[in-house]
């Protein structure tokens, strides 16, 4: 990404791309519920994580902020599937500024931990979604240690924890074309986590499982 | 009949506030969120009719899409039955193409024969016996009522203006939302008064016969008013509406006992004080078939 195609032309194509695509596919064909919006920090940087079933999942998480914060929202796409030619690549980062993370052949330049930190301070907030891949919609997987490490290293970054609905019944893995089931997401207050790893982890899949509960 | 129906919006809001004036201490918030929604929905309706006759498909195709997008979220559907639900999403637009097309007899079999055919066999390419019967009977039931029998209204609507009267396609749409919907609302508001006799209280609590009758004494008595909308004689007017307060009851008893089985109160929030679309359109998936069948019956 370079040459013409500068940071604020792709911030322009994504915006387009919501305004026109995403949020009427979002509000009419989803028919995404929200619950807790006001949850959502009015400042960036900070950590949304969710549980992980389908690739609505990001789109309507993306839905949820003001167009003109979009530029600073990194979803973390997983290199080996977002990056494996180089034209996703090229669509997920214009369309949806992903920030890609390696599951595979990590090396220190690429270490997951250590993009996610760079992004955090450059002022850009993060989607994760601890489970590492997506699940059956049903039980949430217990989450990977990586956010624990990140959150560790950055504890006055605030994690909003949500729990989404329906998605993997709406486009679950293997499938291209989705059914409109009604979909929810639900937001929890944001949080500041301290401790050691362990109970970070534990705190963070609570905070998450506990929205499903609520429901 | 625009007039008709936002003047009685309007008398409805002065009701609503000598009501709060009288009773300040009772709660009529749902009763304010419902008639706030009356408004919208009569905005919408009459303004796609001012902007475009044509645009009623599209409207009343979204309908469809909504109701049945409620209704399979309620389902309890498996996971091998993914691609069959496409498929039936797939016969929305198909079936209001026919409509659009002017294609009689494909819009009447399209659902009822082909898509009925096909489904159970999509079924079967999944490849899971487990719950097959299940699967197929409420994916089909869904198509029935939520596209096949609401399309009628836009079948309805699309009929050629009637020989020797002011009435066409339009205006009996109008005449069959005016009585279904007003029913509805007599029915409940004669049920919230002097309802003492339940009828199918396992079913629905609401329901009783001091409603029912209420409702059918009111909205045949109201139809009368709207007559100009229709080509039919008083007597046929009188059973017409007979004819739509009692499928609109039926339709609304079946929703009613769908959404018990489903262990859900209402199928959505999409209209605040109503619940879901379906709990507004559930009388006139019955309504809508039987009272085209009439008008093609008497003046087809």
């Amino acid at each position: 990404m370079s040459g013409i195609f500068t940071a604020r032309l792709r911030a322009l194509v994504q915006i387009l791309f919501f305004v026109f695509v995403i949020r009427p596919f979002v509000t009419l064909f989803i028919g995404l519920r929200v619950q807790g919006k006001e949850m959502l920090p009015a400042r960036d940087p900070f950590v949304l994580i969710a549980n992980h079933s389908s690739h609505l999942d990001t789109v309507s998480l993306l839905s949820l902020f003001p167009l003109r914060r979009l530029p600073r929202i990194r979803p973390c796409a997983a290199a080996d599937t977002w990056e494996r030619t180089r034209w996703i690549a090229f669509l997920s980062r214009t369309l949806f500024n992903t920030l890609a993370i390696a599951r595979r052949n990590i090396t220190a330049q690429t270490h997951p931990v250590r993009r996610m930190h760079e992004a955090l301070a450059r002022g850009e907030s993060l989607i994760l979604f601890p489970e590492g891949t997506r699940g059956n919609g049903e039980t949430m997987a217990s989450f990977r240690p990586g956010i624990a490490h990140l959150i560790e290293e950055a504890p006055d970054i605030p994690v909003v924890p949500a729990y989404l609905t329906n998605m993997a019944r709406s486009l679950p893995k293997g499938e291209w074309v989705p059914v409109p089931f009604i979909c929810a997401v639900r937001l929890g207050r944001p949080l500041l986590v301290a401790g050691t790893r362990d109970e970070i982890l534990k705190t963070l899949e609570r905070a998450v499982l506990e929205l499903k509960e609520n429901v | 009949m625009a007039a008709i129906v936002f003047g009685m919006l309007a008398a409805a809001a002065v009701v609503t506030f000598a009501l709060r004036r009288a009773y300040p201490a009772r709660d009529f918030h749902e009763l304010v969120l419902r008639t706030r929604s009356w408004w919208w929905m009569a905005a919408i309706l009459f303004g796609v009719l001012a902007l475009n006759a044509r645009l009623l498909l599209l409207l009343f195709g979204l309908l469809s899409f909504w109701a049945l997008k409620e209704y399979v979220t309620l389902l309890r559907t498996r996971a091998v039955d993914h691609r069959a639900l496409i498929w039936s999403f797939l016969a929305i637009p198909i079936q209001y193409y026919w409509i659009a097309a002017g294609a009689f007899v494909m819009f009447l079999i399209f659902i009822p024969v082909y898509m009925f055919l096909w489904l159970p066999v999509r079924l079967v390419l999944a490849r899971d016996p487990a719950g097959f019967v299940m699967s197929a009977s409420q994916i089909q039931w869904g198509l029935m009522a939520f596209v096949f029998g609401l399309s009628h209204l836009a079948y309805l609507s699309r009929m050629r203006p009637l020989p020797a009267a002011t009435a066409d396609g339009i205006t009996l749409v109008l005449f069959l939302l005016f009585v279904t919907e007003m029913s509805d609302i007599f029915q409940y508001v004669w049920g919230k008064l002097i309802g003492r006799t339940k009828i199918f209280p396992t079913i629905s609590p609401n329901k009783t016969w001091e409603g029912l009758l209420g409702g059918i004494a009111t909205t045949m008595a109201l139809s009368l008013a709207v007559r100009f909308l229709t080509p039919f004689s008083a007597v046929e007017t009188l059973a017409a509406a007979l004819l739509l307060t009692v499928a609109g009851f039926c339709g609304g008893a079946v929703m009613s006992a769908i959404k018990r089985d489903l262990g859900a109160k209402d199928f959505g929030t999409l209209i605040p004080g109503h619940g879901g679309m379906l709990d507004r359109v559930d009388s006139l998936c019955y309504a809508a078939p039987v009272f085209f069948h009439y008008v093609r019956y008497f003046h087809g």
